[in-house]
């Protein structure tokens, strides 16, 4: 199952080889083009009907993660985080480091020898590390090296109502769509470009952009969800089960209006349930993508995503088939020449 | 030229960022034996061309290393003549307090930093930092004298000379970076000696202490096939965390992290390994503060990579660098460089 | 040279805020088009008209796009909660006037605090005067954008009133395009867009013009308020050549260049030294392999408020220094 595949393999910002080895041997029959650019990048193209103006869809492959700073004389690893972690995830989890998957442990200090006022604070950095069961520096090192990267160890699991919770949902979920687009499209040209380093400062996509120059964008992302009771409604950035997000503005980009109201247009007349991403935090490669070179217009396209940046996040399947549905009639409209009316 | 000679040379003189003009003569004069070609660009970065030997493909290695350094600027005159200032770069206000500056006018003129006696402070006055707002420079002129030699935005630097510690280490201002500077000057004296295929672009960039401008420009413009970012690291001191913090004294460390084109990386550890030149790791999450940052993202991507020479107490004017490290640097780049074929080239910078 | 009170009122009162310049930037195309010979639209919506030479290629640059507010939800109630574009302070902006587009007026105001210091945008509302959200929805969509409500007030040398960032430069550049007969160099204006989000519209359009120099046309600060923060730039003491801000550091030779036309020419000036902010020569002057660049800013106080004040002098001033340099045969 892809999103399974893809979710469990380890591709942490800066080492992404993993997933994009998987990526290649899902498109490569699917694309005239395939290549891997300097940063690490796959860029795929699609040739179909020749086009007024050139289309490329992304999807970052990097997730969240940890990295190797230190093995202390004791055996224990100390790390830091990759990309945007809240450090309080991190306690009590069990996670996989490096290439050969070594299992380990993030513990911490049993609650009947902490006092009183530590139990209100969270867990400095500092004061975690990782356990792979060694005693001795010398031990750990055969296994573990400094700049090792570490994955959450989070199986893909569906659950309750068409849920499911996995890692690395943002965005191993984009990447998934922009497959079976690549795999399901016919005769339309288009770029399908999945990037790198996102996480880390959206280091991708600009140089990815740079090469493709396209015209339109769109970029496939999972984003943040926080549907919780009591709280106001204006603070909730999306809801799991009403549909694909569409992007307003965030840190990085005001999404062009005519591109964002065309999309809601072709939701609605195809009955493909939408919301918008309320917040305006946050970013994405769309940011590093619209300004480069002479520039281009974008549209971020989410699937929401609760615990995103956590080893359990979750998403819900009808939220992806409608995400999937919303991008082919896009498509389709591309096709026929109407997406791009009056740019 | 000595190589210690001109790194305490550079660091004597002045190359605020923005103002790098002033010591590039000095840099000219000095790389000019071993050079084909020097420039300058229009942002006033000096890239300084070695040709390779049998260069078939015109393949381009670009080494980086900023020659500005951070410095004060006046913000205002006061009426009485005394200047305040804001900085350029990161300044740390608590480090120029009670120091000797020179404000670059059009004339260059001595003056102190103004403290308040201890006597006149409030009980928990000295327990709190001081801040950029609340101090002042003292001429020694009046309002009238200042102004006929001072205007705003007129730079100022910290007095302060190298000076010769024990165990070949160096103390002064500007050694971030005029060691890196310092470090590609000792490599194009060895890369006269040994025979490497690609051609080298040595750019001493401008303006990296104000974002890492002169090298979004200057990789614009040479777009080399990869590039390596000569800076410094932090030196361990007993109160910084040891994983935030390089040795002094025992090499270059070597950045592993996204920013770093992996291949590339294992390329010149391998090196080091075989050459036998100490070296460490530093580890890097995410961003890196040096001009590989700019150098990884221009035009379609640039394979990077990033050495750092220790240094201690960065960004004051007492800062150390062990010349043993500087050396090594600058072993290890022209090893490496001489190990880089045409053929090569494309098998190593795969993913 | 006389003062264009109409021009800049109108400039003012044109809906623009970034990545929403259509209004604004038709305005600015009307003005000038009968004396340019290009007028080019780009995808992100800056406004680049050329007045052709062949000298050196100019690049001038004022932001067309003022800051304002975004609409991410409508409660059951038909209030409208909001985000910003651009720099906006939840004080300054508490119980001021906005305008959408299509005219709708509305009011901010606040959810209860308890510590008024700690006011956020998110505890904060747009009233459009609606009886529910049904009736808000025919009004007002999600995205749809606000800015504050304008107005144009004057005395014999001063402006009082809302975008003069950087309406205030649009003026002096659309002045200059009129003004500028004697130029041998090749003259990019730049109306640029999203500068207040990021100087997004400089960056594209300095990719596409590839200037040999650029010179950006904003407001500054001023330091000569009631203990305000130590800022050698005031009000009535000339035109500001910027020498440093978080964004640039001019290039010194141009900013030479600048001082010797402003003595030359008897225009008063004063330098610049700005701790915080950035203008479109940030972008500019870092795109490919670099652009000699400088700023010609105009002294303001209130900035990002609703109502922004500028002397007349130190514009016509600014606009003098302008002409001046680009009809001027600058080596760098």
């Amino acid at each position: 199952m892809l999103l399974k595949k893809l979710t469990e393999a380890s591709g942490v910002s800066g080492n992404e080889k993993e997933v994009r080895d998987i990526i290649i041997a899902e498109i490569k029959d699917h694309v005239d083009d395939l290549k891997i650019d300097k940063l690490g990048n796959i860029i795929a193209y699609k040739n179909g009907k020749p086009s007024s103006k050139k289309l490329m869809i992304t999807a970052h492959m990097d997730e969240v993660g940890l990295m190797v700073t230190d093995i202390d004389d004791k055996g224990f690893i100390k790390f830091t985080t990759v990309g945007g972690i809240d450090k309080r995830v991190l306690v009590s989890k069990t996670v996989h480091i490096g290439d050969n998957k070594i299992p380990g442990v993030i513990g911490s200090k049993p609650i009947h020898l902490q006092k009183k006022n530590e139990r209100n604070k969270a867990i400095d950095i500092d004061n975690l590390y990782i356990d792979i069961g060694t005693d001795t520096k010398e031990e750990t090192s055969k296994f573990v090296k400094i700049g090792d990267y570490v994955t959450f160890d989070s199986k893909y699991i569906e659950f309750g109502d068409d849920l499911i919770k996995a890692k690395a949902l943002d965005n191993r979920v984009g990447c998934s769509l922009l497959i079976e687009l690549i795999k399901e499209v016919k005769d339309v040209s288009f770029y399908g470009v999945f990037t790198v380093m996102e996480e880390i400062g959206l280091r991708g996509a600009g140089p990815a952009a740079y090469y493709v120059n396209p015209d339109i964008s769109i970029i496939l992302e999972g984003t943040l969800c926080y549907d919780v009771p009591k709280i106001d409604s204006h603070l909730i950035p999306t809801y799991i089960n009403k549909g694909p997000a569409i992007s307003l503005m965030d840190r990085t980009t005001i999404f062009n209006r005519s591109l964002r109201e065309k999309i809601v247009g072709i939701a609605i007349k195809n009955n493909i349930p939408y919301q918008y991403r309320k917040s305006s935090m946050g970013g994405n490669d769309s940011g590093n993508i619209h300004t480069k070179k002479e520039g281009s217009i974008t549209a971020t396209i989410s699937v929401p995503c609760r615990n995103i940046h956590s080893p359990t996040s979750v998403m819900s399947k009808k939220d992806y088939d409608n995400t999937y549905r919303l991008l082919r009639a896009i498509i389709k409209d591309f096709e026929k020449g109407e997406l791009v009316n009056g740019f | 030229m000595n190589t210690k000679e001109f790194l305490s040379e550079l660091c004597n003189s002045h190359s605020v960022s923005g103002h790098e003009s002033g010591i590039v003569e000095l840099i000219e004069s000095a790389f000019s034996k071993y050079a084909d070609k020097i420039s300058v660009d229009k942002l006033g970065n000096v890239i300084i061309l070695k040709k390779g030997k049998n260069n078939f493909s015109n393949s381009k290695i670009m080494i980086a290393a900023h020659m500005d350094e951070i410095g004060l600027i006046v913000k205002s005159i006061e009426e009485n003549g005394f200047i305040k200032f804001s900085n350029i770069g990161g300044v740390d206000p608590r480090t120029i307090l009670s120091q000797e500056v020179t404000v670059h006018g059009n004339k260059d003129l001595f003056g102190v930093i103004v403290s308040k006696p201890p006597h006149l402070q409030e009980e928990s006055e000295n327990e709190k930092a001081i801040m950029m707002d609340e101090l002042y420079i003292d001429l020694g002129y009046d309002n009238n004298e200042v102004n006929s030699y001072v205007n705003v935005g007129d730079v100022i630097t910290i007095n302060r000379e190298i000076k010769e510690l024990k165990g070949d280490r160096l103390a002064g201002k500007s050694l971030d970076d005029k060691a890196g500077i310092a470090s590609m000057y000792e490599c194009i004296k060895e890369l006269s000696k040994i025979e490497h295929e690609l051609d080298i672009y040595f750019v001493c960039t401008v303006q990296e202490e104000v974002g890492l401008r002169g090298a979004i420009t200057s990789t614009y413009n040479i777009n080399p096939d990869f590039g390596v970012a000569i800076d410094v690291g932090f030196g361990s001191t007993p109160e910084l965390p040891k994983r935030d913090t390089i040795d002094m004294g025992m090499g270059p460390a070597i950045t592993i992290g996204g920013y770093i084109h992996p291949k590339l990386r294992e390329k010149i550890v391998e090196i080091a390994k075989e050459y036998n030149i100490p070296f460490q790791y530093e580890v890097a999450p995410g961003s890196i503060g040096t001009d590989a940052n700019a150098i990884q993202i221009t035009r379609e991507g640039i394979p990077t990579l990033n050495l750092s020479i220790p240094l201690r107490y960065m960004h004051t004017s007492v800062e150390v660098v062990d010349m043993k490290d500087i050396r090594n640097t600058a072993k290890l780049l022209a090893f490496f460089i001489a190990s880089i074929t045409n053929d090569d080239l494309e098998g190593l910078l795969c993913y | 040279m006389d003062f264009n009170s109409k021009l800049l009122e109108e400039l003012v009162k044109t809906y623009g805020p970034s990545g929403n310049e259509t209004k604004i930037c038709n305005y600015i195309k009307g003005q000038i088009e009968k004396y340019v010979d290009e007028i080019i639209i780009d995808s992100l919506g800056n406004l680049i008209a050329r007045k052709k030479g062949n000298g050196n290629k100019i690049m001038i640059a004022a932001h067309m796009d003022q800051i304002g507010f975004m609409i991410t939800d409508i409660d059951d109630n038909g209030f409208l909660r909001f985000t910003n574009i651009g720099g906006v302070s939840p004080l300054v902006s508490l119980n001021q006037h906005v305008v959408f587009e299509n005219g709708v007026l509305g009011i901010i105001a606040k959810e209860p605090v308890e510590d008024i210091s700690k006011l956020k945008l998110s505890n904060m509302y747009i009233d459009i005067g609606v009886r529910d959200k049904n009736e808000a929805e025919s009004l007002v969509n999600i995205g749809d954008v606000c800015v504050y409500l304008p107005h144009y007030c004057e005395n014999e040398n001063t402006v009082f009133t809302s975008a003069l960032d950087d309406r205030i430069g649009c003026y002096i550049a659309i002045e200059a395009i009129k003004a500028v007969n004697n130029s041998s160099n090749d003259l990019y204006f730049v109306f640029t867009a999203q500068e207040e989000v990021g100087t997004r519209g400089a960056k594209t359009s300095a990719y596409r013009i590839e200037p040999d120099i650029c010179i950006s046309l904003d407001v500054t600060g001023s330091g000569d308020t009631p203990k305000a923060k130590t800022f050698a730039v005031g009000l009535n003491k000339g035109t500001a050549i910027k020498v440093k801000d978080q964004s640039i550091l001019t290039h010194p030779k141009l900013r030479n260049i600048m001082i010797d036309i402003a003595k030359n020419n008897n225009i008063p000036y004063q330098l610049e030294v700005l701790e915080h902010g950035g203008t479109d020569s940030g972008a500019v002057h870092l795109t490919k392999e670099g652009v000699p660049s400088g700023v010609i800013s105009i002294p303001t106080r209130y900035i990002h408020s609703t109502t922004e004040m500028v002397s007349k002098n130190d514009v016509i001033n600014s606009l003098k220094l302008l002409i001046k340099l680009l009809e001027h045969n600058i080596e760098i």
